[in-house]
């Protein structure tokens, strides 16, 4: 912090705190050791505000908003675990479940994957909305590594690590709504694209969408915590 | 729960899954021995009774419901039972056994049982409950009381829950549960 940074008080869930002015509401509450879930937000990486696992109450505001994408205010008050935001955060994981094929069990990620930790904090012991089963390919088309389309959520870190961080841009989402999909370069086999086999999609991913083709079981932590410092590198910090 | 008595009536029911849950139940091991003083088994794949009963206190589901029996059967056991449990992922999401749920039953045997048999390609048909054309969770079919997950739900989960169940206590997990 610049010794001309601006500092804003704001309070969060009844306590204050101070924060630089360029900082999100997410920032400050992992500063803080405050718990607000999220999936498609990872510290390194752009973000999109797109699972809205994140979204708090902010007093003034008739919406919802997302504490990743949103900047802290003097004087703001801050609501993160109301009743009615857990109730929003569970029903959003278990729209997440139904909508691919989220078999833990069988899955390479399984102890390790952020989507079933969240619904075990979340407190989550059944799905209360109907499963799709939709039928989704998987693409093991790479030497090392494969893409199994029933783990993936779109959260699009895999898009955003490899266009920020790699400078590669070899992924990104096709297509709208319950039919997008994660494309390698122009919708080809993933082992025929542009990849450049740095394996850091793979360490971002928060399920077993994007797993390691040597890891069987489920023995498969991953390691995304690697980003912040590639990136204070790189900024010669 | 408070109108059961001393001994409740337990029965434990194995659907469209691996058993993996009811060997869970077993691994309880010496709390078995001393949870199972407190309670009749009434029904279960672990004893010989052939008929659920009229009246069954607590009834733990493993599996999916996969096939035209497997409905009849959940109708049949939530109508005797007072408390129903969906023991495992199988039986509160269908897990695996709904892995097969993508593909057309017909096209599924096919594949299994002609296409992919060493000898006497065929399929079954005499005397095998038809499939249904998905395996899906009992919650789909029927109210469902308490959902145990797990692949299989651990031992102390189950130990857990029946202690809270037995002692009185609110019948719920005494600790947050993870799928798989």
């Amino acid at each position: 912090m610049s010794a001309t940074a601006v500092v804003k008080t704001l309070r969060i869930d009844g306590r204050d705190y101070s924060a630089k002015s360029d900082d999100t509401i997410l920032d400050v509450a992992r500063e803080n050791d405050i718990f607000i879930p999220r999936l498609c937000e990872l510290e390194g990486l752009s973000t999109v505000g797109a699972c809205r696992l994140c979204l708090v109450e902010v007093k003034g505001s008739k919406k919802l908003l997302p504490a990743c994408t949103t900047a802290v205010d003097e004087g703001m008050e801050i609501s993160t675990n109301s009743e009615r935001l857990q109730g929003y955060r569970k029903m959003i994981v278990e729209m997440l479940f139904t909508e691919g094929n989220h078999i833990c069990s069988v899955c390479v990620s399984n102890g390790h994957c952020e989507l079933q930790t969240l619904a075990l904090e979340l407190g989550m012991t059944h799905v209360r909305f109907p499963y799709n089963y939709p039928r989704l390919p998987v693409d093991t088309s790479h030497p090392r590594w494969v893409l199994d389309h029933n783990r993936c959520i779109l959260c699009t870190r895999c898009v955003r690590v490899c266009a920020e961080i790699e400078g590669a841009h070899v992924w990104d989402i096709m297509g709208r709504g319950i039919d997008s999909m994660l494309i390698a370069d122009l919708h080809q086999p993933w082992g025929e694209s542009s990849c450049t086999r740095c394996g850091k999609c793979v360490q971002v991913c928060p399920t077993g969408a994007l797993s390691d083709k040597t890891k069987f079981g489920s023995d498969h932590p991953k390691h995304p915590e690697f980003l912040p410092y590639l990136n204070m590198m790189r900024e010669g910090q | 729960m408070s109108e059961i008595v001393s001994k409740i009536k337990v029965a434990t029911v194995w659907l469209d899954g691996c058993s993996g849950c009811h060997m869970s139940f077993l691994d309880m091991d010496e709390r078995l021995l001393e949870l199972g003083s407190q309670f009749d088994l009434v029904y279960s794949p672990l004893v010989d009774f052939k008929v659920y009963p009229e009246s069954v206190d607590v009834a733990l589901v493993e599996g999916a419901i996969s096939s035209v029996e497997d409905e009849h059967k959940i109708h049949n056991i939530r109508k005797h039972t007072k408390f129903l449990i969906a023991m495992g992922d199988c039986a509160v999401t269908g897990n695996v056994a709904a892995m097969r749920n993508v593909f057309p039953v017909n096209k599924l045997l096919q594949r299994i049982y002609v296409a992919g048999a060493d000898a006497d390609p065929a399929i079954p048909r005499d005397g095998l409950p038809q499939l249904a054309k998905q395996a899906r969770p009992a919650q789909d079919f029927v109210k469902v009381d308490v959902c145990l997950p797990g692949c299989p739900p651990q031992n102390r989960v189950i130990a857990g829950f029946l202690t809270n169940l037995l002692e009185g206590r609110k019948p719920e997990a005494n600790q947050k549960i993870r799928f798989g």
